[in-house]
């Protein structure tokens, strides 16, 4: 019955389909704590940003009648916003957690009180006539079953969201920027000694990540839903960088991990069909983050041994080899 | 003709009022290796830092090649051709060798690297100059002497013609040692030119053509090191007669005070340290531990304080078993500390030097009245040992940091002298600091020693465990191989013998002694 309901609709295409959906709301802005965690500043005001920019895309192109404008909007909020912890954190010598937690605050009710300025509501934007960003239906593969409906169909950030993760994996790992980015995050002062500029680099990874974030946050508001709602980001923005970690601090691990909590999130929405309290679903995607953290944690250690015990072995290796020469 | 580098009246004063160089002009010829000795504190790291832009000087001119220079940074430096082998690598661990050598100044191809071109580059200035290293091995992974060329090389692929070292060898085996030497000679027959920066006067003597010698932020002077003798050169750096022999007054050693029995170690990763390791501390006496790094000295003493738990076997003070107990627990018992890691183990340099001269301490009466410190109390201590050990500070109020390598380690010495323990283990007490201060914590050990401490010796420096102990027992692989009742009989080469492995004494000979 309701049960086999479910299991048909996990297994179905269009389950994926939303699984890719609601992912996209992770993966980018875990994308840019990725970008700020490696540059060793971590943007945790990501939560904050994206509902800046849920709320600035949707109020712009509700008041200017142009949902390209809105996202441009959008985009510019977010970028400022993260400007602002960005000149709080390497500019004012702010500790940076403090400053994105108030960020996040500021964001939180911000959002709220210009909400009602200037709509009357304080819950959601629902009497503005907001735009909704289109979707693409791909020539050829729409026409696929099933791959057809997983692929074909979405909005533009989903598609953004996949290309973005490969462009990012290419500045990291393939641009003098990207390198830079990760020796000022690994050792600021060897950095510094050769010329780079870590304040600089910072900044910019702060400012790519207020980018990325931004992206997320219109995806909620002008993707997702078509309006703006009060705290609509929902930690979001803080699974994001748990699945930093769980990923690895990889582009490629980092997205996965943010898919997997994309699938959690899904997963609570089919099954709130069946009879159970709706609070113990929607506590799903936070359990299996936790559990994730926990079997990411006892894998890191391992391997840490492991590769201790790999190196240590080399050195007697070498060592033993130096003694017979 | 002009000097290659020609410094003019160099005065660096610091912004907490320490004045580094007072008035230095300082030259260096084309071609040479040109070392530059002095006690910490001494001026010669300041002279460097501003000399390869890291420091700017608060007058003074720089001359290269006859052209006056200002450099705002080490950038502008290597521009001019100046580069600074740095002593703590300036490398990131997780990239390549190759990725370090050409860090931030990486090759690149259209928006792309051209990490192919980085790894050539690298291969092909390793080549060049002798330096081996493996352009793809990741820096973290691979060991000091490697890293050390890397750190080389990077200034090389600047183009730097001039390469300061600071204390290139205080992080080298002796075997990596060699290998530097070797490399420098290379360095030199291209055309490059060398300064370095030591303590070791031995070193001095082998590789460098000129030496200048510096104390009290002054040029003392600069000789031909053929001309120079190692006892001239450490009367110039201290202005006084340095005993490189210890001069120590015969005791009878007194009762056991610390038992130890059968004590195994095994590392996290599984690796047996120490091996059934038995022997006696007993008043009045220095027992020195010689052996090779790495064969278990580092366990021993964290083990007997405190730091880490024995696998099995124990030592006992006072009939008390101290094994396994906390650090505090240990120190209570009458055991003081002098860790071989003053940075990160010894001290806590962001703190005051009053502060770190009671953290052993603060717990207790005088220092705790009711519920909080008395900082009179702690003030008044801080003074005093201050000036007991005659650590060089304005005020003890001061960061440790502000200190000179030598006087925070007097700063350790004189936090755990003062506890007036009946035990001390001081583990590379003198280990990169100046003559001056060697001097010194060499004369407090001995004399503490005399006054019936029973101490515990751990050095690398062979000739320090040589001339410092009455009794000698050599550590190889985590075992005790040989025990010597009597140090001042025994040799260098005899105790290399055991140190190494090579000979063994048998558990029989060595029971009686131990």
């Amino acid at each position: 019955m309701n049960f086999n309901l479910v299991l048909q609709g996990i297994f179905s295409a269009l389950f994926i389909a939303s699984v890719l959906r609601i992912s996209t709301a992770l993966v980018l802005p875990a994308l840019g704590g990725l970008i700020t965690d490696l540059a060793g500043s971590i943007n945790i005001s990501l939560e904050g940003t994206m509902l800046v920019s849920a709320f600035t895309g949707v109020i712009v192109s509700g008041f200017s009648h142009n949902v390209w404008l809105g996202v441009l909007g959008g985009i510019l909020s977010g970028i400022l916003f993260s400007a602002l912890l960005a000149y709080f954190h390497l500019y004012l010598g702010t500790n940076i957690i403090l400053a994105g937690t108030a960020l996040n605050i500021l964001a939180s009710g911000g959002t709220v009180f210009l909400l009602f300025m200037l709509t009357g509501d304080k819950g959601s934007s629902s009497t503005l006539a907001s735009g909704v960003v289109p979707t693409v239906n791909i020539p050829f593969i729409q026409d696929i079953p099933f791959l057809g409906t997983v692929l074909s169909g979405h909005n533009i950030f989903v598609y953004g969201a996949f290309l973005l993760t490969f462009l990012i994996n290419k500045l990291l790992y393939n641009t003098k920027f990207g390198v830079h980015l990760r020796a000022v995050g690994e050792d600021p002062v060897a950095a510094t000694s050769v010329g780079i500029n870590a304040r600089r680099t910072k900044f910019m990874a702060i400012l790519i990540s207020g980018f990325l974030a931004s992206l997320g946050g219109l995806n909620l508001s002008m993707a997702y839903l078509s309006s703006f709602q009060r705290d609509m980001t929902a930690g979001r923005g803080f699974i994001a960088l748990a699945a930093v970690y769980l990923g690895g601090r990889k582009p490629w691990g980092t997205v996965l991990a943010a898919i997997l909590f994309g699938i959690a999130d899904a997963l609570s929405n089919q099954l709130g069909t069946l009879n159970i309290p709706s609070q113990l679903v929607q506590a799903i995607p936070y359990a299996i983050t936790i559990l994730a953290l926990v079997v990411n944690g006892i894998r890191t250690r391992s391997q840490l041994i492991e590769q201790t015990k790999r190196f240590q072995e080399r050195e007697l290796s070498r060592a033993n080899t130096e003694e017979q020469k | 003709m002009a000097s290659l580098v020609e410094m003019r009246n160099i005065v660096k004063i610091y912004s907490n009022g320490v004045v580094a160089n007072n008035g230095v002009d300082f030259q260096i010829e084309k071609g040479e290796i040109h070392a530059i000795v002095g006690e910490n504190g001494a001026g010669k790291t300041t002279l460097m830092k501003i000399l390869y832009g890291s420091e700017q000087p608060t007058s003074g001119e720089i001359l290269i090649n006859g052209e006056s220079v200002v450099f705002k940074s080490p950038l502008d430096a290597m521009k001019k051709g100046v580069g600074m082998v740095h002593q703590n690598f300036m490398q990131v661990p997780s990239f390549t060798a190759a990725e370090n050598v050409v860090l931030g100044h990486e090759p690149s191809k259209g928006i792309g690297l051209d990490k192919k071109k980085a790894i050539e580059a690298t291969k092909e200035l390793s080549e060049q100059y002798g330096l081996y290293v493996e352009p793809t091995a990741i820096t973290e992974s691979i060991n000091v002497g490697m890293r050390q060329r890397i750190e080389i090389l990077k200034i090389l692929y600047l183009g730097v013609e001039i390469l300061i070292f600071d204390e290139p060898t205080a992080v080298l085996t002796p075997q990596e040692t060699k290998d530097l030497f070797k490399a420098v000679r290379v360095l030199i027959e291209k055309g490059k030119t060398i300064v370095f920066i030591t303590h070791k006067l031995r070193e001095v003597t082998e590789i460098s053509d000129r030496v200048t010698v510096m104390r009290n932020g002054k040029i003392m002077g600069t000789l031909k090191t053929a001309d120079a003798t190692r006892e001239g050169l450490a009367r110039m750096m201290v202005g006084r007669e340095v005993f490189l022999d210890i001069h120590k007054k015969p005791v009878k050693r007194g009762q056991k005070v610390m038992s130890v029995k059968d004590l195994s170690f095994v590392s996290e990763t599984g690796h047996t340290m120490l091996r059934d390791l038995s022997f006696n501390l007993y008043a009045s006496e220095i027992l020195g531990v010689a052996g090779v790094e790495g064969n278990g000295q580092t366990e021993l003493v964290e083990v007997l304080t405190g730091l880490r738990e024995p696998a099995s076997g124990s030592a006992v003070v006072d009939e008390k078993i101290v094994t396994g107990k906390t650090p505090r627990e240990v120190r209570q018992a009458g055991v003081a500390h002098i860790p071989e890691d003053r940075l990160s183990n010894g001290l806590s340099v962001s703190a005051s030097i009053d502060d770190n001269l009671i953290v052993d301490r603060f717990f207790k009466p005088p220092f705790k009245k009711g519920l909080v410190i008395d900082q009179q109390v702690v003030e008044n201590n801080g003074k005093e040992l201050i000036k007991e050990f005659g650590i060089l500070t304005p005020s003890g109020e001061l960061p440790v940091s502000s200190l000179s390598g030598g006087n925070m380690q007097k700063v350790v010495v004189a936090r755990e002298f003062s506890s007036n323990p009946k035990i001390l283990i001081a583990a590379q007490p003198t280990r990169g600091i100046d003559v001056g201060a060697t001097e010194f914590i060499r004369d407090q050990l001995v004399k503490k020693r005399t006054d019936g401490t029973a101490v515990l010796l751990i050095s690398a420096d062979l000739s320090e465990v040589m001339s410092l102990s009455d009794r000698i027992i050599t550590m190889f692989e985590g075992e005790i191989t040989g025990v010597f009742p009597d140090a001042s009989k025994v040799g260098e080469e005899e105790l290399g013998c055991y140190m190494l492995g090579v000979k063994r004494q048998t558990a029989e000979e060595m029971e009686a002694l131990l």
